[in-house]
């Protein structure tokens, strides 16, 4: 692609968006809802590009761009994508382009909405292409506010109130940022003892060799800041509470991607950076990822409220990453990943449809509806799919993620395994009855005013749908993208054992 | 010696002088010059400083530096009164007709703080410190039929008389100890003798003094009454201006004049570090009333620039710098949009600020964006400030101050989201939109994109801070 900066344009194009927005005048709301619809479909096809353009006999990090930025400091505004890193950024682009149309019926300080959507986007996606430790963390944080303003401000108030909500999230996760913080800082400054000069490239500090109970204590405090992102047990009682009070944009960002920088956190830089570290502590996040597993399960099956029931089931979900990622070898690894990639489109899925619903018929309870695949049958069409996907049907892309995950895990922790597996009939159990409950049975009339989905409303439908069996038939355009990345990362942390700590 | 190199400090004092007679000698209309006097005359001092930023001299053996590290100081407390000006031109109408009398007050406090920056010696320090304090003793009462202003002048004066008394005996024993109050030959006569316990009294008297106009927990009692009670442009220069010229004397004192060997005086001011940020931080939290939510959240902020004296390396002193500076940014920011929905509504009481979201976009953006920036959030200035203290203290060993300094300044992202919640989701009868002046206007720009531009791209103010603080290592 010689010099063309395109990861820099596909950042900067929703950011460029926002500001446009600021711009125009606020009762002109349809040409915002265009600017932002625009300025994602930018980014969707560029990152496209790049998921197709990224060679993989190559492999490596590709699309590099360097800038130094802060001297002192030894950040440089770096970016750069691998085959870790492309998956993600593809999802968070077919999520953001979604979430603008699940959004097209927000009426109320429509500027408001757009400007912190888009300004979300970019910073969810900088995290996947900065390969720069600083600003990384930058891209990190940047996201949390946006969506504080977007929970209070357009928000739902229903078991608990959004306000609540807005600040139990935001306070959780920068509670785990600040202990990630520390632990990054703590790097920095080792790093700069041994190499004599300060450095923030990823590459260059992996490329170190730090005592391991220093390694120990900096991922532990990755795990710790990571983990409550990813809504690691027992951290993640954010997390439903979140996601029932945030707007439905704000859920599929949020719940599709935005927990998956922790995933990525853990293996790129975690992993990555001090793998004796990783390997010490991997036995205890393999532990309460059978916590998420099974605990957030089991209490799945007594919501009634759809957006808890997802809530739920996505920090279930998140165990099986936590797993793969705690087994520590190339096959569980690329199951992670895979995982994270068919989870976020799945739970986008599943929260645009819940959205759309909620927004016509002002409820969730699982027990007010009855029959909808009478009136709304394309909405049905999205749940089934997106439902099916949550339990690992084969031929949708999270059979793909759940199966490679069980069999690289396998290999380390047998009875943890089990256990884990035991997760899928959970998760049949609870989306089979709720889905029977919503879509099936016999016609309710009450409901027969509801529209089914229709113009803009059936781009989040075709996109992550199409992106859910797409995948599921044809796994390997990204499982081998991944594969070489995670392959690559492997072999650069060497040969290793896990355990220590038991 | 080049005597044109004291130029900022002279033309600030003859500023003072002529806005006090222009504001006597000119009869009423003509009294709405002083403003217009003022900031052209601070916009020339600003650039004679900035023209002069790299010359330095010493003037009468060390009593008196001009250095880079003043310099940087001057320009901040300049270009900080600049801002409160231009921020402030409606709410000076409440002083009726004293108000040529608080420009020059102003100024004067000006005057004071560049001495304070530049003095080499503990007598040269005081005096300045006494002519910044006693300006501010008006200042704070300058509201005249306002009870709570009057009462905070009142507590200003009686607890900033106790703090100099103590101050003054610590220069006192200093003196006793080493025979000198120049801060070179302190240094030269502690280095060669040995441990005395009377320097370590002396030292900590000293701390608690200037720990007093940096509101350092456990001198910070006064802080809460006497930001409330201030006219807000006036507590807007308090909190950035009086505390920077607190911490660039506290810096220099004792980066140059005490010795490690003598007294490991860091863990003492670690101690207070961590003690101010955790009670700033958590008083903060319940307050119903934006000033003296501001008042705590500057105690706070007062210990996280501690921690960079702490460390005492490059990274924590060039943190001091830079967060002394990113706060003039963030805090006039605050203060200015609190002034300005002052103005407008009469109150600081949060529910003041309900709706501004709707009612002034641009108010509520500022104060959100400077608010964040306060917190530490990225990627506004307040984080890359606190990037480099807290690195700063990591390598100097305090990694438990570390993680008390990140983890509460996370949990004050609450009470300045609490804000934040108001404005946006806050409900409220009046609907008018608020009419902000032109001066008050590009006030508001500046900090907002000072306070963005430093977080983006900190590369060329951390260039300046590590020529300014090149003399101390």
């Amino acid at each position: 692609m010689g010099d063309f900066p395109i990861l820099s344009i596909t950042l900067l194009v929703p950011i460029l968006g926002a500001i446009l927005i600021m711009i125009v005048p606020r009762e002109q709301e349809k040409p915002i809802r265009y600017i932002a619809a625009v300025s994602t479909l930018i980014s969707l096809a560029l990152s496209l590009i790049v998921f197709f353009g990224y060679d993989k006999a190559l492999a490596g990090m590709q699309f590099v761009e360097t800038i130094p930025w802060v001297k002192d400091l030894g950040v440089s505004y770096a970016l750069g994508v691998d085959g870790i890193s492309i998956p993600l950024l593809l999802l968070t682009n077919l999520i953001g382009f979604s979430a603008v149309y699940a959004s097209w019926q927000v009426e109320d300080r429509v500027k408001e909405f757009f400007t912190l959507l888009l300004l979300l986007i970019s910073g969810v996606m900088g995290t996947f292409v900065a390969t720069d430790l600083f600003i990384f963390f930058l891209f990190y944080e940047v996201v949390v506010i946006p969506i504080y303003l977007l929970v209070i401000m357009f928000g739902s108030s229903k078991r608990v109130t959004k306000e609540y909500a807005g600040m139990k999230l935001t306070i959780y996760l920068l509670i785990g940022s600040a202990f990630l913080l520390v632990g990054l800082i703590a790097l920095f400054v080792k790093a700069q003892a041994i190499l004599g000069f300060p450095s923030m490239d990823v590459a260059t500090l992996a490329g170190l060799d730090y005592p391991v109970a220093f390694q120990i204590f900096v991922y532990a405090l990755m795990a710790f800041g990571f983990g409550t992102l990813l809504s690691m047990f027992p951290f993640h009682a954010w997390s439903p509470d979140g996601y029932a009070g945030a707007p439905t944009a704000v859920s599929m960002i949020h719940a599709g991607v935005l927990k998956k920088i922790g995933g990525y956190g853990l293996i790129r830089i975690g992993l990555f950076i001090l793998p004796a570290g990783a390997k010490f502590i991997a036995p205890i996040i393999a532990i309460l990822a059978i916590g998420n597993v099974v605990y957030a399960g089991m209490i799945c099956l007594s919501q009634k409220d759809l957006k808890y029931i997802v809530g739920y089931s996505s920090v279930s979900h998140m165990g099986y990453v936590l797993l793969g990622i705690a087994s520590i070898n190339l096959i569980s690894i690329n199951g992670a990943v895979m995982m994270m990639f068919a989870h976020g489109v799945m739970a986008a899925l599943f929260f645009a449809m819940i959205g759309n619903l909620y927004h016509k018929s002002h409820t969730r309870n699982v027990f007010d509806f009855g029959g909808l695949a009478h009136q709304m049958p394309r909405l049905a069409t999205g749940f089934m799919l997106a439902g099916l996907a949550s339990l690992g049907l084969p031929g949708t892309v999270n059979f793909i993620g759940e199966f490679t995950i069980f069999v690289g895990a396998f290999r380390e922790y047998q009875i943890l395994t089990i256990i884990a597996i035991s997760g899928i009939i959970i998760t049949a159990v609870y989306i089979l009855r709720t889905l029977g409950n919503v879509l099936f049975g016999p016609r309710r009339p009450e409901w027969d005013h509801l529209q089914d989905l229709k113009g803009p409303e059936m781009v989040p439908l075709l996109v992550l749908g199409g992106a859910i069996l797409l995948g599921g038939i044809l796994p390997f355009t990204i499982m081998d993208l991944i594969n070489s990345g995670v392959g690559q990362l492997l072999q650069q942390i060497g040969p290793m054992q896990i355990g220590g700590i038991f | 010696m080049r005597y044109e190199l004291l130029a900022p400090e002279i033309l600030t004092a003859v500023l003072g002088l002529l806005v006090l007679a222009t504001g006597l000698l000119l009869p009423g209309r003509g009294k709405k010059a002083v403003g217009y006097i003022t900031v052209i005359g601070l916009a020339a001092i600003l650039i004679t400083v900035m023209l002069n930023f790299r010359n330095e001299a010493l003037f009468f053996d060390g009593v008196y530096q001009i250095d880079m590290y003043g310099n940087f100081f001057k320009t901040l407390f300049v270009g900080a009164a600049l801002l409160i000006f231009s921020m402030s031109t409606r709410y000076t109408e409440f002083f009726g007709q004293r108000k040529s009398e608080w420009f020059s007050f102003m100024i004067f406090a000006t005057v004071g703080m560049m001495i304070m920056v530049s003095s080499g010696d503990l007598i040269t320090l005081y005096v300045g410190l006494e002519l910044m304090t006693i300006s501010f003793y008006i200042l704070s009462a300058y509201l005249l039929n306002d009870g709570l202003s009057a009462e905070a002048g009142l507590k200003y004066l009686i607890m900033g008389a106790l703090s100099s008394a103590v101050l003054l005996f610590g220069m006192s024993l200093v003196y006793a100890a080493s025979g000198s109050t120049v801060f070179t030959e302190i240094y030269r006569a502690l280095s060669a003798a040995s441990n005395q316990p009377i320097l370590i009294a002396g030292i900590v008297m000293l701390i608690a003094g200037l720990g007093f106009k940096i509101s350092a927990v456990p001198f910070h009692m006064w802080t809460p009454d006497i930001y409330q009670g201030a006219p807000t442009p006036v507590t807007a220069y308090l909190s950035v201006a009086s505390k920077a010229a607190g911490f660039a004397a506290l810096v220099r004192i004792f980066m140059v004049a005490f010795p490690y060997t003598q007294f490991n005086w860091n863990l003492a001011l670690a101690v207070l570090a961590a003690l101010t940020i955790v009670i700033g931080n958590l008083t903060a939290l319940p307050q119903k009333n934006v000033k003296r939510m501001l008042a705590y959240s500057s105690i706070a902020q007062a210990g996280y620039i501690l921690v960079g004296l702490v460390a005492a390396n490059t990274y924590g002193l060039k943190g001091v710098l830079f967060y002394a500076l990113l706060y003039v940014f963030s805090n006039v920011g605050a203060f200015a949009v609190t002034t300005m929905v002052e103005v407008e509504t009469g109150s600081t009481d949060i529910e003041a600020f309900n709706d501004l979201g709707r009612r002034s976009p641009m108010l509520a953006a500022v104060m959100t964006v400077c608010f964040l920036s306060l917190a530490g959030i990225p990627p506004l200035a307040g984080f890359v400030g606190k990037f480099y203290l807290f690195s700063g203290a990591i390598q100097a060993g305090y990694l438990w101050l570390a993680f008390i300094g990140l983890l509460m300044s996370m949990i004050s992202v609450y009470y300045y989201l609490n804000v934040a919640k108001a404005m946006y989701i806050g409900k409220t009868e009046n609907t008018g939109s608020f009419s902000v002046p032109w001066a008050g206007k590009m006030a508001l720009w500046v900090c907002l994109l000072g306070t963005i531009f430093l977080g983006v791209y900190p590369g060329p103010l951390s260039q300046i801070t590590e020529l300014a603080i090149g003399l101390f290592f």
